[in-house]
Order: C-alpha cells, then sequence, then structure tokens
C-alpha cells in the first residue's frame, strides 16, 4: 500500500517539465499571428466597417484568439506541461483578471451613472 | 492495550499520509513552474493597469483625444518588431535543441535587436507626444496610458538587458544544463510580454482610434 503510494506521487517528476515546439509549431503560430494582427489594423485603419461598436467586437474577438494562438503555439502550453500546474496557474489567473476587469467597469460605470445629475445641475439656471 | 493499538495506527497512518524519506531533486526542477506563476503574477499586475486605462481612458480633461495623438501606422510597425522577434526567439530555442551554440547566439542577437528596434519606436512615441504637451501629467487618460504601456516598455528593457546577460553566459560556458533552463525562462517572459502587447494594441490603440 505505502510502496504503491510512493511510486504513485513521485513518477511524474522529472519528465513532465514545460513542453517544447517544433519548427512547424513556431510557423504556424507566427502566420496566424500576422493574419490575426493584420486583419484588426486593416478594419480600424481602412474604415471598413460602417459600425464603430461592430468594429470594437470584431478586434476583441480577434484579439482573444491571437492570445490563445501564442499561448498554444508560442508558450506551449497544454494540459499536460508541468503536470497541468501550469494550466491551473493559467486558469485561475484568468478568473482574477475577468474579476477585476468586468468588476472595476462595472462598478465605475455605475458611479458615472449616479454622478450624472452633478453634471446637469450645471445647466440649471 | 488499547494504547499501544493508538500508537501503532498512528505510525502507519503517518507512513502512509507522509513522505518520510528525502527524494532527490535535480537542480532548477521547479523553476519552470516558479516562474510560470511569477508571470500569472505579472499578468496581474497589467489587468490591474489595464482596468485603470479602462476607467480613466475616457477622462481627457479637455485635453487631446486618442484620435488626435496615435498614428497607427507607427504602431503597427512596432507591433511587427515584437512579433518578428517573438518568432526570432522561438528559433534560437529550436537551436539550442539542437545544440548548436552559434546559431542559437545568432537569433538571440537577431531578437535583441528587434527588441530594440521596438524600444527605441516606443521611445520616439512617447517623446513625440510629451514634445506635443501630452505628457502623462496632462490629464488622467494620458496618466493611465503611460503608466500602462511604459510598464510594458520597461519589461522589453529589462527583457533585453536578461538577454544580452544570457548570450555572454552561453558565450563564456556553452549550452549547459542551467543555461537551457534560463533561455527557456527568457522565452515564456519573452512571449508573454507580446501576449500582453497584444491586449495593449486592441484596447488602447485600435478601441482608443474608435472613440
Amino acid at each position: 500500500m505505502s510502496a504503491a503510494h510512493d511510486t504513485h506521487g513521485h513518477d511524474g517528476h522529472h519528465d513532465e517539465g514545460a513542453s517544447h515546439g517544433s519548427l512547424k509549431d513556431y510557423l504556424i503560430g507566427f502566420f496566424l499571428s500576422v493574419v490575426l494582427t493584420a486583419i484588426p489594423f486593416w478594419l480600424v485603419m481602412g474604415d471598413v466597417l460602417a459600425s464603430k461598436s461592430a468594429t470594437a467586437i470584431v478586434i476583441m474577438a480577434f484579439a482573444v484568439v491571437q492570445v490563445l494562438v501564442h499561448m498554444v503555439y508560442f508558450l506551449h502550453m497544454n494540459g499536460k506541461s508541468e503536470g497541468g500546474w501550469n494550466l491551473m496557474a493559467l486558469l485561475f489567473t484568468l478568473l482574477l483578471v475577468v474579476i477585476v476587469l468586468a468588476g472595476s467597469m462595472w462598478v465605475m460605470y455605475h458611479l458615472h451613472m449616479n454622478m450624472m445629475p452633478v453634471h446637469d445641475m450645471r445647466q440649471l439656471p | 492495550m488499547s494504547q499501544s493499538v493508538t500508537a501503532d495506527s498512528t505510525g502507519d497512518l503517518t507512513a502512509r499520509y507522509f513522505d518520510l524519506h528525502e527524494h532527490d531533486h535535480p537542480e532548477g526542477g521547479s523553476t519552470m513552474l516558479g516562474f510560470w506563476i511569477y508571470l500569472m503574477s505579472d499578468c496581474l499586475i497589467f489587468a490591474m493597469l489595464f482596468a485603470a486605462y479602462a476607467v480613466f481612458g475616457g477622462n481627457y480633461a479637455a485635453g487631446p483625444s486618442p484620435r488626435d495623438l496615435f498614428d497607427l501606422d507607427l504602431i503597427a510597425l512596432n507591433t511587427a518588431m515584437l512579433l518578428f522577434s517573438s518568432i526570432t526567439y522561438g528559433f534560437a530555442m529550436l537551436e539550442m535543441e539542437k545544440g548548436k551554440v552559434g546559431a542559437t547566439q545568432m537569433w538571440l542577437a537577431i531578437t535583441g535587436l528587434f527588441g530594440a528596434a521596438f524600444l527605441a519606436i516606443e521611445l520616439y512615441e512617447f517623446s513625440h507626444l510629451i514634445h506635443l504637451g501630452a505628457g502623462p501629467q496632462r490629464s488622467a487618460f494620458l496618466s493611465s496610458f503611460f503608466t500602462l504601456v511604459g510598464t510594458h516598455g520597461l519589461h522589453v528593457t529589462f527583457g533585453i538587458i536578461w538577454l544580452v546577460t544570457l548570450m555572454v553566459q552561453v558565450a563564456k560556458k556553452g549550452l549547459i544544463q542551467a543555461n537551457k533552463r534560463r533561455l527557456m525562462c527568457l522565452s515564456l517572459f519573452w512571449h508573454f510580454l507580446d501576449v500582453i502587447w497584444i491586449g495593449v494594441f486592441t484596447f488602447v490603440y485600435l478601441m482608443g482610434m474608435l472613440r
């Protein structure tokens, strides 16, 4: 029992380090990154879409996809590197980032709404 | 009787649930995971700065707005520099795996040059903005802009210093295990900075031009 526990606990120690990429991985990642960078710049610089909010949503979607491309092809992120701990740390960080960003924007947006009447009062006679 | 049974089972449990033997921990075996966790904490610093920019980004204090200040041609060039430096660092890592010192050093040098070009363009942009009177003290928008983009630039600066240091180390000691580990850490750092830059050019520059 105890022997079985020992082997179970320590075999994933050396062999599952950070994973490495191949030339193909880097080239695919680079090609995708160039495309995913060029399209948002083209959309904004060329005023391609009539609606500004549509452009904003599209370029944000491109940014998210490009971050994923970099994570997979350049940072070699997968569920196996460092025995899954890299991915766990990343997911936890993403959770915190979403809470910080969404929370800040939500709170400050409501603060601006609550402060609206102050600005209106300046227009009063 | 009952006491000895308790003592016995406690000893058994200790052996079962706790590691009683020293294990062999190879030098640097946990460095990559530790460095990754450092990068995640760095990611949180940038998240705070992005949040500050998201809140303050519209407060111009009757000063210039992103549309008046940003030059997207320059930003596109800057983005290209950082992207090229990412792929050349990748090539350096591939040569490192093959154990070729000369080729690794060459790609590291090219990476450093692209990084330096990125920094030069960014410093030119900053000095241009300050020359226009749009320095960090002008408005909350510009304060948060300079803090966010400047922090990224500072990371790139330290990345270049680190890169030069490692090139000297590789020149002196060759591609030993410790140097390979250091180069892999810098690889993570360098690609991570490129990921942050995706956020910067999308949220600060491109979204700024849409305001």
